[in-house]
């Protein structure tokens, strides 16, 4: 069984159909990629996983249970998690708490009132921040950050409640060359443990770390396979020469 | 960083290994020394409260009762402050809880002639708390968060119906209110308006303070950081955004109740204006005027509006509103975060959660400090 089965996803604003029957399969330990030209839907497939978006039809299965009703709280405590498209890191608060906030989401009030959670937190906090090379900076607030940097806690604060599956939407947007190589050196130890859909526009990332590639054109699939083959694939060289 | 480079070259040479570090140890303890002298939080905390406890034996008798009114609504900017200046959630009709539980307790005490301290108060938080648990249930449990104009005209609407059921209903007496409610007692002691209620208020009013202290620093108060400045994110990292709003809306009720039964007796006399949006307008602004997201500043606020109004309302009979008025417009447009702002850094305002760092945590900060000089050459 895949860990995530999205099928038949239609998803309509008012006069826009933005998805029309839009599918993505993801296994265990995969890093998939999904791309597509402007406008073919892929933020919207990724808000309907996530649940920021209610799809209009389609079902999301995630680890065996329909979850296309769950609200993001109940998908996150599932195990599923997102790293927004705009960086949504809490500027005013430290790295150190920002990650420790991520943290804490799954302990009890009790626990959070008497704050008996953040010594046992502590290492966890130090090792993510450590693990995406921000733990000199661990007690600055996330706003001193530059860009690159902002996206990396960001994804660290995704990555703290060892989801099993990570969603990243354009996880490279508005990086440098150099921050975009460390981002693929920094998301290749995770395989380990999690899957990933990743939305990209850079093609060159996402074919130096993904396993599988689904081409979304006008909010349908137009090819679904390995980076080998959706490369040799006909149409999908086609819908980019066209758009170039 | 001169001076960081000068060190770090020292130690290479190892030949003043001992200066060096020496050095690097005073640097750290001077660091440490600023990073106190930062802290100005407690220290406008004590200067408030020794000023607050010193009071009543340099103000006039007439004064010590204006000044223990204040407390008491200072208590109200409290609840505010939890709910707007760190949950974020803006209701505009907190009044309604200070209100309701003012009147309950002048039921108690007209109709049942219970006035005992031990009984009234409690009565009247859990008044408060009741009422907040349902309006808060109703408002701000939905299956999809539910949107700050929902809530806020919600709150608003909520306080002004009930001003208006309070206006024209015999029973609760009507546009008069119920007056003449028989003070507060203790045994055989009463609470008349004096130096001993307004120990009693200020002693009630450090309690809730340092309640609300110990909550908005522990990791509980981290949520409420995040839920403040982005719901949706943290409820992408699993939280019951929606259960952590209704819990601290609930709380705010329950002090807003404390606050109110506190007034009633205070006063002596509850009426309609206690529950409707006048009052819920003006906690709002004590709080916007002392800096919302601080607790100090939500004293300091009620304390600076309600004395500025009164001075003002002594001296300058006419215009004195439109005074206050152009006031509080400045200080919003020019002091966003409040007067507290003036003193009080953005780092500190937002602070640290959870226990104070341990030993292990201390280390990993100087280590961090120390990281940072070391690559700085």
């Amino acid at each position: 069984m895949p860990l995530l089965e999205a099928a038949d996803i239609k998803k309509i604003f008012g006069k826009l159909t933005a998805l029309d029957g839009a599918a993505l399969t993801v296994g265990e330990n995969e890093f998939h990629g999904l791309i597509g030209p402007n406008g073919s839907g892929k933020s919207t497939l990724m808000k309907c996983i996530a649940g920021a978006e209610v799809p209009t039809q389609g079902k999301v299965s995630f680890v065996n249970t329909d979850i296309t009703a769950f609200t993001p709280t109940e998908r996150a405590r599932a195990g599923m998690s997102l790293k927004f498209q705009i960086t949504s890191v809490l500027p005013t608060l430290t790295l150190y708490d920002n990650i420790l906030l991520a943290l804490q989401a799954q302990s009890s009030l009790f626990d959070l009132v008497f704050s008996r959670t953040r010594g046992a937190l502590h290492d966890q906090v130090m090792t993510m921040l450590t693990q995406f090379r921000l733990a000199d900076r661990a007690f600055d607030a996330a706003a001193a950050l530059s860009h690159g940097q902002q996206q990396w806690l960001e994804i660290a604060m995704a990555l703290a409640g060892k989801p099993k599956l990570l969603l990243l939407d354009e996880p490279t947007g508005g990086m440098s060359l150099e921050e975009r190589r460390v981002t693929g050196e920094l998301l290749q130890p995770i395989k380990k443990h999690c899957s990933l859909v990743i939305v990209e526009h850079d093609l060159d990332f996402i074919r130096d770390i993904c396993d599988r590639l689904t081409v979304l054109d006008q909010g349908k699939v137009l090819a679904s396979g390995t980076v080998s083959e959706i490369q040799a694939n006909k149409s999908v060289q086609e819908i980019y020469l066209r758009r170039a | 960083m001169p001076k960081s480079m000068s060190v770090v070259r020292e130690a290479i040479a190892g030949d003043e290994a001992d200066d060096a570090m020496a050095e690097r140890v005073a640097a750290g303890q001077a660091k440490e020394q600023v990073k106190a002298g930062r802290k100005v939080l407690p220290i406008v905390e004590g200067v408030v409260l020794v000023a607050a406890l010193l009071a009543p034996l340099v103000l006039q008798d007439y004064l010590t009762v204006f000044a223990t009114r204040v407390i008491i609504l200072a208590l109200f900017a409290l609840s505010f402050d939890l709910v707007w200046g760190y949950a974020g959630i803006m209701s505009f009709g907190q009044a309604l809880f200070f209100g309701s539980a003012g009147y309950g307790v002048a039921l108690l005490a007209r109709d049942l002639d219970i006035t005992n301290i031990l009984l009234v108060l409690p009565a009247g938080t859990i008044i408060g708390l009741t009422f907040a648990l349902l309006l808060g249930g109703f408002l701000l449990l939905g299956r999809h968060p539910s949107s700050v104009i929902f809530v806020s005209l919600g709150t608003l609407t909520g306080s002004y119906a009930a001003d208006r059921l309070a206006r024209g209903w015999y029973y609760l007496g009507g546009q008069n209110g119920i007056p003449s409610i028989a003070p507060m007692s203790l045994g055989g002691y009463e609470f008349t308006e004096g130096p001993a209620f307004y120990y009693l208020v200020l002693g009630i009013l450090v309690v809730v303070y340092l309640l609300c202290r110990f909550l908005v620093r522990s990791q509980f108060g981290l949520a409420l950081a995040g839920l403040r400045e982005n719901e949706q994110r943290i409820a992408f990292f699993g939280y019951k955004a929606q259960h952590l709003k209704a819990i601290i809306f609930a709380i705010g009720g329950a002090i807003a109740g404390l606050a109110g039964s506190l007034y009633a007796f205070h006063e002596g006399f509850v009426w309609p204006n206690m529950v409707g949006v006048v009052v819920s307008t003006q906690v709002v602004l004590y709080v916007l005027f002392g800096g919302s997201g601080t607790l100090i500043g939500a004293v300091i606020g009620t304390v600076i509006v309600e004395g500025v109004s009164f001075w003002l309302s002594d001296n300058y009979r006419e215009i004195w509103p439109i005074i206050l008025g152009l006031l509080l417009l400045l200080v919003i447009l020019f002091r966003p975060l409040g007067l507290i702002s003036f003193v009080l850094g953005e780092r500190e305002r937002v602070g640290s959660f959870g226990a104070r760092p341990k030993e292990t945590e201390r280390k990993t900060e100087k280590q961090t400090e120390k990281e940072k000089r070391n690559a700085a050459p």
